[in-house]
């Protein structure tokens, strides 16, 4: 911004800026070289920082593993449909809170704020509880549900922040020239809320995609119906200590939301600023 | 950037009189033909029904479990009876509970501290760097920030390794012969420090970035001036940029206050609590009494414990954020 800086002053400022990427990406970078570092060199007690010679060995050994494809899909088929769900019932409520006057409006946003503050490490033991009593437990749909809750007030929140930034006299206009109300919103303020959607269904996504707690403990006896995350987390168990290989399941794991996340940055920071900003 | 600009830029200086009325932030006026009529009931219906049944009424269950005696026999035959207070009682009269307790502040303060810190510099920085440094510094601090908890928690498992981790290979080099071999999990402190350590390299990200966006609401004329009267950098921090920041700086710091305080995963993963009890905060406290223990009950009044506590903080949070909202509205 300001060019008028003697260059001197810059040196520190850039030194830390060096650091601050570093210590960032250290340990990411740290994962996938291990994952592609062959065994005997893993197992030496001074590590290299550039691998002596690359292998796909442990990447191999970690999809053949028992169940990797289930896994995925599983994790995959519970992660859309959470954040699928999440962004409907959000956007009719974003809809309502950001465009309608009603009795009530302040209570069910208080709702929602208080909603998205859920101590939800705190009812891991009633939520077991209640699937059990419902013949839900071990079942796939019983994660939705719980990722859908987990995302649907951040959901809500930033999608009225959203629809809060396009002038209502757009979508009036559109009714004037013979829209109806449904119709005015989907052609015109619809297309203007991709970015919030695009922020909200990342936040969905990232929650869902990572949740481990839930998905350890309601998930016990159908171990075909494990996501990710907690085939992860056993990972150590089952290959005794093939760090290269827990390493290479770590990236296959962790590479798309790495992958979305980078190709998306500048909206993905905006869209969370605005959710953070707005609460 | 552009959804924090139209919302934020605009925004007046706190008590220069009338509150900014943008078309689009308020609602509508009621239409002529009567409102909106059950519309808005309709279209909120779905959100608090699964509000009701996925997040009242498993607190609900919570709340009268951990009045219940309530074991493994209870679970298997629903046989449970209610005991009032005593699953409370026997909780606070348990002194590795109110160890468990302070730590889990210790945990919190330490984590928030360090947050709080890095963060703040990591967004001035930002601020002062040029394009291409700023997109690098943001790029890395999204990447980080992408990373799942559970491979970042793996990952710092490998980077101190006993034997085979980086990090102890490098402080070897570096003439600390002590750290050869160093079993960092097997020592409490060592153990917790890393935990501390993951943990804010999971949160500075957040942290950062939107303290950055808030930073960048600053207008640059104020600094102009600022500069033109001869301040010096600190007190144009602390007498102009934290004003400007204050309330998104509380936002946050609250917000990490809660993430940090429910911290599980990574230690559950990580350590399990261990060694001995030396990383057990309350929400994995909760879940070993629960679920190891077959405690079911006593698990729940610890739960609920934390929840108490997290609750001083909620009202902190809402209150800002209520100022907040007053000065959008």
């Amino acid at each position: 911004m300001s060019t008028t800086r003697p260059r001197m002053r810059r040196v520190p400022l850039n030194a830390a800026a060096v650091v601050t990427v570093a210590l960032c990406l250290f340990p990411v970078y740290w994962m996938v070289a291990t994952a592609f570092t062959p065994a005997r060199d893993i197992q030496s007690v001074s590590p290299r920082l550039v691998p002596r010679t690359w292998t796909l060995d442990h990447f191999r050994t970690a999809v053949g593993a028992d169940g990797f494809g289930l896994f995925w899909r599983n994790s995959l088929l519970v992660t859309l449909s959470a954040v699928l769900l999440s962004l409907v019932v959000a956007l009719g409520s974003a809809y309502a809170v950001a465009r309608m006057r009603w009795r009530g409006r302040r209570q069910f946003m208080l709702m929602v704020f208080i909603a998205q503050m859920a101590p939800w490490e705190s009812l891991i033991i009633p939520v077991y509880i209640i699937s059990r009593d419902t013949g839900m437990l071990d079942r796939l749909p019983t994660l939705t549900l719980v990722y859908f809750m987990m995302t649907l007030p951040f959901t809500v929140i930033v999608l009225r922040g959203f629809i809060g930034t396009i002038p209502p006299e757009l979508e009036e206009s559109a009714q004037v020239d013979g829209c109806t109300r449904l119709g005015a919103f989907r052609h015109v303020a619809f297309p203007l809320l991709a970015p919030g959607l695009m922020a909200t269904s990342l936040f969905g996504y990232i929650t869902a995609w990572n949740e481990f707690a839930y998905a350890n403990f309601l998930i016990i006896k159908q171990q075909d119906n494990r996501t990710l995350p907690v085939w992860l987390s056993s990972f150590q168990n089952v290959f005794g200590t093939d760090w290269g290989a827990t390493m290479a399941a770590s990236t296959l794991f962790a590479a798309p939301a790495l992958v979305v996340f980078l190709l998306l940055q500048r909206h993905v920071t905006s869209g969370f600023a605005a959710g953070a900003v707005k609460g | 950037m552009t959804a924090v600009r139209e919302q934020t830029a605009p925004h007046p200086p706190p008590g220069t009189g009338h509150p900014r009325r943008s078309p689009g932030s308020g609602p509508r006026r009621p239409s002529k033909d009567g409102g909106p009529g059950v519309w808005p009931y309709v279209l909120i219906a779905p959100a608090v029904l699964g509000t009701l049944y996925l997040l009242v009424y498993p607190l609900v269950r919570a709340v009268v479990i951990s009045l219940q005696d309530f074991g493994l026999r209870q679970l298997i035959l629903g046989d449970a009876r209610f005991v009032g207070l005593d699953n409370y009682g026997t909780l606070l009269g348990d002194s590795r509970f109110w160890e468990v307790v302070r730590r889990t502040f210790l945990f919190m303060a330490v984590d928030v501290v360090l947050i709080m810190v890095l963060s703040t510099l990591v967004a001035l920085m930002i601020e002062r760097l040029g394009r291409f440094g700023r997109t690098a510094v943001l790029s890395s601090l999204v990447l980080a920030w992408a990373m799942p908890v559970i491979a970042a928690t793996t990952v710092f498992q490998w980077l101190f390794h006993s034997e085979f981790g980086i990090v102890n290979a490098v402080l070897k080099d570096l003439g600390f012969a002590s750290f050869d071999r160093y079993a960092w999990f097997a020592h409490g402190p060592a153990a917790f420090a890393i935990l501390v350590a993951l943990v804010v390299w999971q949160s500075v990200p957040f942290a950062a970035i939107t303290l950055y966006s808030a930073l960048t609401t600053v207008p640059v004329e104020l600094y102009e001036s600022a500069r033109l009267d001869g301040a010096s950098g600190t007190r144009i921090f602390w007498s102009l940029t934290f004003p400007v920041v204050r309330p998104i700086f509380l936002l946050v710091c609250s917000l990490e206050v809660i993430w940090t305080f429910k911290a599980f995963v990574q230690i559950w993963v990580m350590t399990n609590g261990g060694p001995g009890d030396a990383t057990t905060i309350l929400p994995v406290y909760a879940v070993q009494t629960a679920l190891s223990s077959q405690r079911y009950d006593l698990g729940s009044a610890a739960s609920m414990v934390t929840v108490v506590l997290m609750s001083g903080v909620l009202v902190l949070y809402f209150r800002q954020m209520f100022r907040q909202e007053d000065e959008l509205a």
